[in-house]
């Protein structure tokens, strides 16, 4: 799918959030299952796979985030899911947050962590990071067992890497 | 009977001489007369060819001896020659012994120095093979120890880092990004 596509999708998918009155919401519950689509295997294998019938496919999008998500969340991941889209799925949710934080007047800010980030820190984060950048961020933060160690904050096209993995890699390219 | 013979015996016989030594005189004269006649015919008519053969055989010897004499000095000249030619090849022969001995020394040495030369390009060619070879095993092995290390290293990281190792890094980052600007 091209740029434009994507960009297209995603604005179509964030004018639905808007008409359902919960923009932010479901934004930030597209970008929970983008990066959920992202670190399962499992489930980018049967969400792509067009060998297994969409019944059955938007079956699993049902039973993972039906009773847990905005039924307008679930409508649109199950019609990207349909319409075959699915491998843009993480491109096109992230569009559609990035919509949401303009909206917001504010810029995406993606952490990734090795853990989970306390509420505290999460704000502590988000204070910093709008510090450092000089805008209002809207803080995502992902739990990315790959880091090994620290964050990597990317907000906009700036990236703020103080990984344990970039460390080792740096350490890596030395050796 | 017996006297018969006797006396027939002992009549005259014309063919008898009555000396034992000495012929008759007349047969004397007649047979001197005849070797006169024979002797100046033989000298009239043989003596000038015999003179010549004489003088012919004469001349023939001594031309035989100065034929001889001649071949003995073109033999002498010979010898000579042959001589000074024997002296001449000894002396080639010692020159031509001699320019085969520098030529085999020069082609010796040229051959020495080329084969030192030869066996110092292989020896460093060699030395520099070991050297490279050296350093491809350092190499691999360094290679081979940073993927190792690689691999390791994150999940012996992974492992050690505690709660507490990580709340440090994530308290350090906020710091780091705070005080940034």
């Amino acid at each position: 799918m091209s740029n434009a596509k994507v960009k297209a999708y995603a604005q179509a998918l964030f004018a639905i959030a808007q008409a359902e009155g919960a923009a932010d919401a479901i934004s930030n519950e597209l970008y929970a299952v983008a990066r959920a689509y992202e670190s399962s295997d499992e489930l980018r294998n049967v969400l792509s796979d067009a060998t297994i019938p969409s019944e059955r496919r938007l079956q699993v999008v049902e039973q993972l985030i039906g009773t847990r998500a905005n039924r307008a969340t679930v409508q649109i991941v199950s019609m990207i899911v349909a319409s075959g889209q699915v491998r843009d799925l993480p491109a096109v949710f992230d569009e559609v947050i990035a919509l949401s934080s303009a909206g917001n007047d504010q810029d995406l800010a993606e952490v990734r962590s090795a853990v989970a980030l306390t509420d505290d820190q999460q704000t502590r984060l988000a204070a910093a990071l709008s510090k450092a950048t000089g805008k209002t961020v809207n803080l995502k933060v992902v739990v990315d067992p790959s880091v090994i160690g620290g964050l990597v904050a990317t907000v906009g096209d700036k990236v703020i890497d103080d990984t344990v993995r970039t460390r080792l890699d740096n350490l890596k390219t030395r050796i | 009977m017996n006297q018969l013979v006797v006396s027939v015996l002992a009549a005259e016989d014309p063919f008898v001489s009555h000396h034992w030594l000495f012929p008759e005189i007349g047969e004397i004269i007649y047979g001197g007369l005849a070797s006169v006649i024979v002797i100046g015919a033989l000298v009239k008519f043989a003596g000038p060819m015999v003179k010549k053969s004489f003088a012919d055989r004469t001349a023939r010897i001594q031309k035989q001896l100065d034929d001889a004499a001649a071949a003995k000095v073109t033999a002498d000249g010979d010898a000579k020659n042959i001589r000074a030619a024997l002296g001449d090849i000894a002396s080639e022969r010692a020159r031509i012994l001699a320019e085969a001995d520098a030529q085999a020394a020069a082609v010796l040495a040229e051959g020495q120095a080329r084969i030192i030369s030869e066996i110092a390009e292989l020896e460093a060619k060699a030395e520099a093979d070991i050297n490279a070879a050296r350093g491809r095993g350092s190499d691999e092995l360094r290679n081979e120890i940073t993927v190792l290390a690689s691999r390791a290293t994150p999940l012996v990281v992974a492992a050690t880092l505690n709660e507490q190792a990580h709340k440090d890094l994530v308290e350090g980052f906020i710091s780091k990004v705070g005080a940034g600007r």
